[in-house]
């Protein structure tokens, strides 16, 4: 132990213990540093009293203030909930094209249904709406199940081939890999292809006997000139919009063993007010009828 | 027989992990089990080699063990590399999530092999190091317990390479900072308390009067550490034999246990003791007396009693009871001014050496990390506000202060001590280049600015988005806007994080070459360059 002695650069005396060489100095601590460590002593036993703090047997304080982080969630959903009141009363009575005829409910609706996409139908339709490979772009003016108020209405609030609702839309297009040849299925792919222009440098034979198992199997649903049917769900065939891919071997992969796409019913999980302003929301994106 | 204890006891641990992997009743145990028979299993081999038959020499207590310290230091800078790597990797995944190669190397595995690594691994192999180190020398008392301090630095490699490979093979506690599972925190258990018996042997047969303030720090540090790893760890094994075990606690207990956990981690793991580093290396480095001794004591005082506190300020707004997040919050606030008490006491011992920064590279890493720290323990404290927390929780601001402290704080104030140790353990006059040092320095200062900013703007960003709210009341952005939104900062983060890994570089060549015995023909630091056709200078 070494003597207690005056540091030559401070003027400050040391304590007189030495460590390898590592002495101290005697300096006060900072005037500073203790008057806001005092300050923020103060402030907690201030925000102690005021706020829920100690707990006790049973239950703890509850704070001057009477403060509870779910009493103000409660407050502040309530508070938005009476904000919208008269909108949500509105569309509840309403059907989706009064909603639409509504300048001020279809303002609402299609802000409450941008919000309730960004939830519940970004993961599929993308954050833009526009759709990936097997789900459907929404802002253009195809549509599976009609583009129109209504037929948007309960294709979100029912879904599509989902068992759970018995109101859901259906409709199975049948795996043709055990009905037709695989050359018969090659050459209605290339005929296919061929009604959007995308059947490259196919021979006259291959197209005239595609059209033929085309008017045999396809036409029933899809329609003579390949236009598609709304009420069976059956796409157009003839335009550039394609679920699946659009080169004939995606084409004819999807006759083979068709996929089916299932979208969920909505109204039971959202409610039917949510379900209208997502129809309105979807019907105003662009391709609504 | 020199080694004859060790090579039985390492044999009997190859053999437990050899029946283990015999009996496994899952697939990760048993291929884990096998890692640990290669490891012990080489280890014992080696020993085997290495045995002396000739009778032991007595030991010459008047001289410091250095071995598992010179060992310590070169684990540092290996695991140091390692760590700052899988981060870079891990970042990049974030940004491209294309890197996530599935399974072993995606995102979910890697992410704790990041953080295990550079806080257990690399902070806890300097911890280790330097604690042995610090408290011979201010003890004036060689370590006790022999060749305990050598199981403690084999134990601990041991379970770091245990907790790496069980997380790749996807092992996994689930629990933040505490991922590794029951068997290998066993494991840890033993070689912590051996750690607490080789320093606690050591001070007790101390020569000096007084404890030094480092020790304080370094004693409540491993005894807080076993505390804390034993209580959040409790869990019962599926079975004895398989890698799966499930918590004693369940549902908010958990989560308030793991979170007094997870943030006395940050305390006595990443903050207490790397303050006795700093009450250690900077006095020493500048010469110059600690600045206040009753500042040490008072603020060593009210940290430890205040930071065991603060853990429910990571749960604010959640199933916690509002009492428990009152109580982390105003503890963290009132964390702030004994937390600030260390930054005080270690620059104010800078007074009347200031010139130093200009020519001590060594130095110029103390000063800055202790600036971190000081900026880090302000955010802290503001962050646990719960107001400022309904924003910046669950955000990238997290990130941006975690790091700002990690890379900063622990990462600069290791990089100092590794620099002052490595001469002086090996002998060398001085480190291979001291301008080097200095190169180091600046590339960890800009990647850390790089990482520090894009993370606090990404963070803040993110935390406002997510509770944008229109003029009616609805959501603006959908979570996946957010996400896209971050990609540049997320970029920015990659490239900060790949300049702090090339100073790990350099500092890894640094330490080769200095310990091979090489010295690297420079201009000292401070002395301007000649310049041809130029006069020198004259010193101010």
């Amino acid at each position: 132990m070494s003597e207690k002695q005056i540091d030559e650069i401070s003027g400050v005396s040391t304590t007189g213990h030495e460590w390898d060489g590592i002495k101290e100095l005697d300096n006060p601590m900072p005037r500073w540093w203790l008057i806001v460590y005092y300050a923020t002593v103060v402030w907690a036993a201030a925000y102690v009293i005021a706020y829920p703090a100690w707990p006790l047997i049973s239950k703890a304080t509850t704070g001057l203030l009477g403060y509870s982080s779910r009493g103000e969630v409660r407050q502040e959903l309530d508070a938005a909930q009476a904000a919208k009141a008269d909108y949500v009363a509105g569309i509840r009575d309403k059907t989706v094209a009064q909603i639409l005829a509504d300048e001020k409910l279809r303002t609402f609706a299609t802000a409450a249904g941008a919000a309730a996409f960004k939830v519940n139908c970004v993961q599929c339709h993308g954050s833009g709406a526009q759709g990936s490979p097997g789900y459907p772009n929404l802002n253009d003016d195809e549509w599976l199940w009609g583009g129109k108020p209504e037929d948007i209405h309960k294709t979100i609030a029912h879904g599509v081939r989902f068992a759970e609702d018995a109101d859901t839309r259906v409709s199975e297009m049948p795996a043709f890999g055990g009905m037709l040849e695989p050359k018969q299925i090659t050459d209605v792919a290339t005929y296919v292809a061929s009604l959007s222009g995308r059947a490259g440098d196919a021979t006259p034979a291959v197209l005239s006997a595609g059209k033929e198992i085309f008017a045999q199997n396809c036409a029933a649903c899809h329609g003579a000139d390949g236009k598609g049917n709304r009420e069976l769900g059956a796409p157009n065939l003839t335009d550039a919009i394609w679920f699946y891919g659009s080169s004939p071997e995606a084409i004819a992969q999807q006759i083979r063993a068709p996929k089916h796409g299932v979208m969920p019913a909505w109204s039971a999980r959202l409610g039917d007010v949510t379900v209208k302003e997502l129809a309105v929301y979807v019907h105003s994106l662009g391709g609504g009828e | 027989m020199k080694y004859g204890t060790e090579i039985v006891f390492s044999a009997i641990l190859t053999l437990i992990a050899l029946l283990g992997a015999a009996f496994a009743v899952d697939d990760a145990f048993r291929y884990h089990m096998l890692i640990a028979v290669v490891l012990l299993g080489g280890f014992t081999i080696a020993l085997m080699r290495k045995e002396d038959f000739a009778p032991a020499g007595p030991v010459d207590d008047t001289r410091y063990m250095d071995g598992p310290i010179r060992y310590g230091v070169i684990a540092t800078v290996f695991w140091g590399v390692v760590g700052f790597l899988a981060g870079v990797l891990v970042a990049a995944q974030l940004a491209f999530p294309d890197l996530n190669l599935e399974p072993w190397l995606n995102f979910g595995r890697l992410r704790p092999l990041h953080t295990s690594g550079v806080v257990f691994a690399f902070g806890g192999n300097i911890l280790i190091a330097s604690s042995f180190y610090v408290v011979q020398r201010t003890c004036r008392a060689r370590l006790f317990g022999g060749n305990l301090a050598w199981f403690v630095f084999w134990g601990y490699q041991l379970f770091i390479v245990m907790a790496a490979t069980g997380y790749l093979l996807g092992i996994t506690q689930s629990r933040e900072y505490a991922e590794p599972e029951w068997y290998v925190d066993l494991w840890l258990t033993i070689v912590w308390v051996v750690y607490l018996f080789v320093f606690m042997g050591t001070v007790l047969r101390r020569k000096e009067p007084h404890i030094y303030v480092a020790n304080w720090f370094y004693m409540s540090f491993i005894i807080t550490i076993a505390m804390l790893h034993v209580l959040n760890n409790l869990a019962v094994p599926v079975s004895f034999v398989g890698s799966k075990s499930y918590s004693a606690f369940s549902g908010v207990q958990d989560a308030v246990t793991q979170w007094w956990y997870g943030h006395n981690a940050v305390a006595f793991f990443l903050t207490i003791p790397f303050l006795a580093m700093m009450y250690y290396f900077v006095p020493k480095q500048v010469n110059r007396p600690i600045y206040s001794y009753r500042l040490s004591i008072v603020h060593f005082w009210s940290i430890i009693f205040l930071y065991i506190w603060a853990g429910p300020h990571h749960l604010h707004y959640t199933a916690v009871p509002d009492w428990a997040q009152t109580l982390g919050m105003v503890f963290s606030i009132m964390l702030w001014m004994p937390s600030w008490g260390g930054m005080i006491n270690g620059l104010m011992t800078l007074s009347g050496r200031w010139d130093l920064i200009r020519t001590d590279p060594i130095v110029r890493l103390m000063v800055a990390a202790i600036a971190f720290y000081g900026m880090a323990t302000f955010e802290g404290p503001m962050l646990s506000i719960k107001s400022v927390n309904a924003l910046s929780h669950y955000t990238d601001w997290t990130i941006a202060h975690v790091h700002a402290g990690a890379l900063g704080w622990n990462g600069m104030i290791t990089f100092a001590a590794v620099y002052f140790l490595v001469p002086k353990l090996w002998g060398r006059e001085r480190l291979y280049s001291v301008r080097m040092v200095n190169w180091h320095f600046w590339l960890a200062t800009l990647g850390i600015v790089l990482y520090a900013s894009s993370m606090w703007v990404s963070g803040i960003m993110q935390g406002l988005m997510w509770r944008e709210y229109d003029s009616q009341g609805f959501l603006v952005y959908s979570f996946v806007e957010t996400v896209a939104a971050m990609h540049p900062y997320y970029v920015m983060r990659v490239t900060g994080g790949l300049f702090y890994l090339t100073g790990g570089f350099l500092m890894a060549w640094n330490v080769y070459q200095t310990i091979r015995g090489r010295v690297r023909d420079e201009t000292p630091m401070g002395v301007p360059a000649p310049v041809a056709g130029a006069a020198v200078q004259p010193a101010a």
